[in-house]
């Protein structure tokens, strides 16, 4: 392809798109950004954890289930 | 310790100042590919909280955090195009051009959307930043982390497909 031909479709593109070279942002995000950072942490339920310290106590009590835990794995 | 040592560690307010000083210049940036107000706001938030996430890989003697969340930015709008193929058109929150009749300018953005809809985004992606905002081959290879000779080969990739699509439109470049 030549160049004349590419800068057929610049010009175009370019009547029919603005650049957006000048967009400012509008407004300051990072109020918006705190939320983000909130909502995005992860939060273990807390059945989660009581789920997870009846197995480590189970584990512990009755360690002969691991070798039937690791079978089923 | 510098900022981009602390933002390394985890720090937040290091992180808030590299926000604060960053988020106008990756919002421009996202501008250039998606060309949507709103969405660039939503996709700025996302590339700092890519940002955010990766701060333990972060390397402050290397880093260049400009260069850095240009390049996630970059991935951000692509994804972005690639999940709204089909669905998002050319916005209308730009200002009109004065060059032509409304009428008749909507009608060419209209063909000129359906153009775009046929390049692959990485390739849209790069036709908008290089023929729309003409901005330099080499800054457009280190935002998208490949070679300048691979940038004129989407160039000219993108341009042969949209005069293919333009001109079975009835509309010859």
């Amino acid at each position: 392809m030549k160049e004349p031909e590419i800068e057929d479709v610049k010009k175009l593109l370019k009547d029919a798109l603005p650049a957006t070279k000048d967009s400012e942002l509008r407004h300051d995000l990072w109020p918006a950004m705190l939320q983000r950072l909130d909502q995005r942490t992860i939060r273990v339920p807390w059945w989660d954890w009581a789920l997870l310290a009846g197995l480590a106590a189970a584990l512990f009590f009755f360690p002969g289930i691991i070798p039937a835990l690791l079978y089923q794995l | 310790m510098e900022l981009l040592e602390r933002f390394a560690a985890g720090d937040l307010d290091a992180f808030e100042s590299l926000f604060r000083q960053h988020q106008g210049e990756v919002y421009r940036w996202i501008m250039r590919i998606v060309r949507n107000t709103g969405v660039a706001e939503d996709l700025t938030l996302e590339t700092f909280w890519r940002m955010h996430r990766a701060h333990a890989r972060f390397d402050p003697t290397k880093g260049n955090c400009g260069a850095w969340l240009r390049r996630i930015a970059t991935n951000v709008a692509i994804d972005h195009l690639r999940q709204a193929r089909h669905e998002v058109p050319l916005p209308d929150d730009l200002p009109a051009t004065a060059q032509q009749p409304p009428a008749e300018q909507l009608a060419l953005r209209s063909e000129i959307s359906r153009a775009m809809d046929k390049l692959s985004p990485r390739v849209r992606a790069v036709v908008l930043m290089a023929l729309v905002e003409e901005e330099p081959y080499e800054c457009i290879a280190e935002a998208l982390g490949i070679s300048e000779s691979a940038v004129k080969v989407r160039v000219f990739r993108g341009v042969r497909i949209l005069r293919e699509t333009l001109s079975r439109a009835g509309v010859h470049p």
